[in-house]
């Protein structure tokens, strides 16, 4: 190879920082860390299946948003039959109440920041009501 | 098979265009059974307003309750302000119709409430390139805040200056400050998106009239279903004599002034 | 080719390094607009377009010019604009650059932006111009760099230009047609709702961008070897003069109408602009200027003594430049939302954020003009050589 001694070590410097992030990372603390998620005490099951949820909640709740804001549609058929009213505030924070120990630890991890919360509130602690 | 780099490129890049030019627009929510409906919500064909504007005085109830439930921001610079609704004299509501030669309750007493019209022509909707300003089936021209590019292209092709641009975070303002009970009523929106009068559609869909008809003093406002001639305000468009706000623009508001 | 624009005297880099600067200031500007909100512009809920949208406007005719070279070049052999109607399609690309990048200045949600062909709205006119801007910068970059290219290597250009180069011609026209469009279909706006307001960026086009031609053309023959030939920037100042003639015979129409009629919608906004309203006055002298400048590089242009001394066509050029730039870039939006549609007023007046991201706009499309045009030159240098 021409110039070994001057492309080999670029290249391992180029390696060092495309990959520093990924070094910084995992030599921090949580690395590694699962985050563990709180659910809501007296609930066996949100509107889906956990792992639908899980997979789909990203999908639903913009299809929900499409349909209450453009068709007018506020009730959710479930699988199983049962009927929500589709509001992000009202029903879904209204079991999830701390979304510190739910939605945020996940999205914290992931670096995910969702901009509902720009606009859509963040119920203090009020009994279920569908609004 | 012999291809150049080049050639590999041009073909690459064309491919790479014609899959971005796939409209990536959700198909999901028309139509699909899952979603319904509310069931105790108002239903109608052509939702309409009547303001009696023979009846005098200001009715500021009406304009607080609206801003109140809908978090309407108050900012203390006048350019950023935001309203859905409000007073203004007649010859600002009306202009081209005041004359000198009026009584002279026009000229200085009445005050008119101006709002969104919903009209059945909007141009705000026919200029908004990315439909999130759309009419609805039952009339009430509606802002999808989720869509909204922030263009104001809306704004400037309303006649009668029915919407408002957010500025600033509406959050900003000094009444948005303490979230209070009022405030799960609606969402607050974010800076860069436009607002107006939604007709209560949130409210409509609980089976309930529009804050601003239901505080309004004396009865002045009247809201019903024009597809309805059985309903309150198809009854009164057909007996009293009513104006709409520019007219001859072909816009046909759906808001009638008892004069 | 690009190699080009690596390489230049002291002069040009320090011309680059000046725009440079000039467009970090803009960035960070906009950075801070973008964490505020557009509320740190002048703009309020009455005048909901201002600065921003303005420089749009008027730059979509600055861009729409280069079709002034194409035209007589292309269809009708005018050999003379051989050697420049590509420095013409290089101002169409820096031009077009410009508009659009206003429009995201503008954008209250920059970062939705793809929503405009995620949901495609064939009745909104600002979904057409976002189609036809966009297509005359492609238009405008393949034939530009492809005839440029090929000229270099001495060989004809490729035959699919050619149908490219004729495409451009009413796609220049198109783009501030349509940009007019937006102005001219709104029922609720008095000032703008006139059938001659797409004429009347047609001729304002053409009068400014072919001054701004020949001014540049003139700076290039002073500091490069490259000389456009005055044939050419002669036969370009004769299309400035018919063309500010007809700018200013469109605007005596408007005025006519507006005020035989007596109409006190329309007669509201050029009352505002002209003479002040409620009170309010800040464009009155700025508006005059515009007219004292077009009345003034109409007769200095209309007199072939004074057109072929190029220190005074130097001097009306810049007269017709400002002239139609205050026409455009600063009267039309505010004349167009003052008085708002309940007659009130509340005047707009720009912030120093807004012009500090207006500059650095500019400066970007300076940039990639003086990119593009080194380029160009250096090209033509190498063939004088």
């Amino acid at each position: 190879m021409y110039d070994k001694g001057k492309v080999v070590p670029g290249l391992i410097i180029f390696l060092a920082l495309v990959l520093s992030p990924i070094i910084y990372n995992g030599m921090s603390e949580s690395a590694g860390v699962v985050p563990e998620l709180t659910y809501p005490a007296g609930e066996t099951r949100c509107v889906e299946s956990k792992q639908y949820m899980r997979e789909n909640h990203m999908q639903l709740l913009f299809d929900w948003r499409e349909t209450v804001v453009r068709e007018g549609n506020r009730t959710y058929v479930a699988e199983d039959g049962k009927e929500y009213n589709m509001s992000l505030s009202g029903a879904c924070l209204s079991c999830h109440t701390k979304k510190e120990e739910f939605c945020d630890r996940c999205h914290t991890y992931l670096k995910v920041k969702p901009y509902c919360w720009d606009c859509h509130i963040i119920p203090p602690q009020l009994p279920k009501e569908n609004v | 098979m012999s291809m150049d780099r080049r050639k590999f490129l041009k073909v690459a890049g064309v491919g790479a265009l014609g899959l971005a030019g796939l409209p990536a627009s959700r198909l999901l929510a028309a139509g699909n059974p899952r979603f319904k409906a509310p069931a105790d919500g108002l239903q109608g064909e052509r939702w309409a307003m009547v303001v009696d504007l023979t009846v005098g005085a200001h009715d500021d109830a009406a304009i607080s309750a609206c801003h109140k439930i809908h978090n309407v921001p108050e900012h203390a610079n006048p350019r950023h302000e935001v309203k859905w609704i409000w007073n203004t004299d007649y010859k600002h509501a009306f202009p081209g119709l005041a004359t000198e030669h009026m009584p002279v309750q026009y000229r200085e007493e009445h005050s008119a409430l101006v709002l969104c019209n919903h009209c059945e022509n909007p141009p705000c909707v026919r200029v908004c390139p990315t439909q999130a300003t759309f009419k609805r089936a039952d009339g009430i021209v509606l802002m999808d805040f989720h869509r909204c590019i922030g263009c104001r292209f809306c704004m400037a092709a309303c006649p009668y200056g029915a919407r408002s641009f957010n500025w600033v975070d509406p959050r900003s303002a000094a009444n948005l400050d303490e979230p209070g009970e009022t405030m799960l009523t609606f969402p607050t929106r974010s800076k860069g998106v436009v607002e107006k009068c939604n007709f209560c559609a949130e409210r409509l869909a609980r089976g309930l009239e529009p804050a601003c008809v239901e505080n309004s003093s004396n009865g002045r406002m009247l809201f019903g279903d024009l597809g309805d001639p059985g309903s309150d305000v198809s009854r009164i468009i057909k007996s009293k004599y009513t104006i709409r706000r520019k007219q001859h623009l072909g816009t046909e508001p759906s808001v009638f002034y008892i004069v | 080719m690009l190699d080009k624009a690596l390489c230049g005297s002291k002069k040009y880099y320090g011309l680059i390094l000046v725009l440079l600067a000039l467009i970090g200031v803009g960035v960070l500007t906009y950075g801070y607009q973008l964490k505020e909100g557009l509320g740190v512009t002048g703009m309020s809920r009455d005048v909901s377009w201002g600065f921003y949208i303005a420089q749009l406007t008027f730059l979509v005719g600055v861009a729409a010019s280069a079709v002034m070279l194409v035209i007589p070049y292309y269809l009708h052999n005018f050999k003379e604009f051989g050697k420049i109607t590509i420095l013409g399609e290089f101002v169409a690309i820096a031009a077009v650059t410009m508009c659009l990048l206003f429009v995201l200045a503008d954008l209250g949600q920059p970062q939705r932006m793809f929503n405009l062909i995620l949901h495609p709205t064939l009745n909104s006119v600002l979904f057409w111009d976002m189609i036809v801007l966009n297509g005359y910068l492609f238009l405008n970059l393949i034939v530009g760099w492809v005839t440029l290219g090929s000229e270099r290597r001495g060989t004809p250009p490729p035959g699919w230009v050619k149908p490219l180069i004729y495409l451009s011609i009413p796609w220049a026209v198109s783009i501030h047609t349509v940009t007019a469009f937006l102005y001219s279909g709104l029922p609720g706006r008095g000032f703008w709702l006139t059938a001659v307001m797409a004429p009347r960026f047609l001729a304002s086009a053409f009068a400014a961008g072919p001054a701004l031609l020949i001014l540049l053309a003139l700076i290039v023959r002073k500091n490069t070897k490259f000389d456009p030939g005055t044939k050419a920037i002669q036969a370009l100042a004769k299309i400035v003069t018919y063309s500010i003639i007809a700018f200013v015979f469109l605007f005596f129409c408007e005025l006519f109408t507006v005020f035989y009629s007596q109409i006190p919608e329309h007669m509201d906004h050029f009352k505002y602009l002209y003479f002040g309203y409620d009170g309010h006055g800040a464009y009155v002298p700025f508006m005059w200027l515009s007219l004292i400048f077009a009345g003034i590089s109409i007769v200095l242009l209309v007199n072939p003594k004074t057109r072929q001394n190029e220190s005074i066509l130097v001097a009306a050029c810049i007269m017709v430049f400002i002239s139609t730039w205050i026409d455009k870039g600063m009267g039309m939006i505010s004349g167009g939302f003052v008085p708002n549609p309940l007659h009130e007023v509340q005047e707009y007046i720009p912030t120093a954020p807004e012009l500090m991201i207006t500059v650095g706009i500019y400066a970007i499309g300076a940039l990639i003009l003086t990119v593009l045009w080194k380029v160009a030159v250096s090209v033509r240098e190498e063939e004088l050589a």
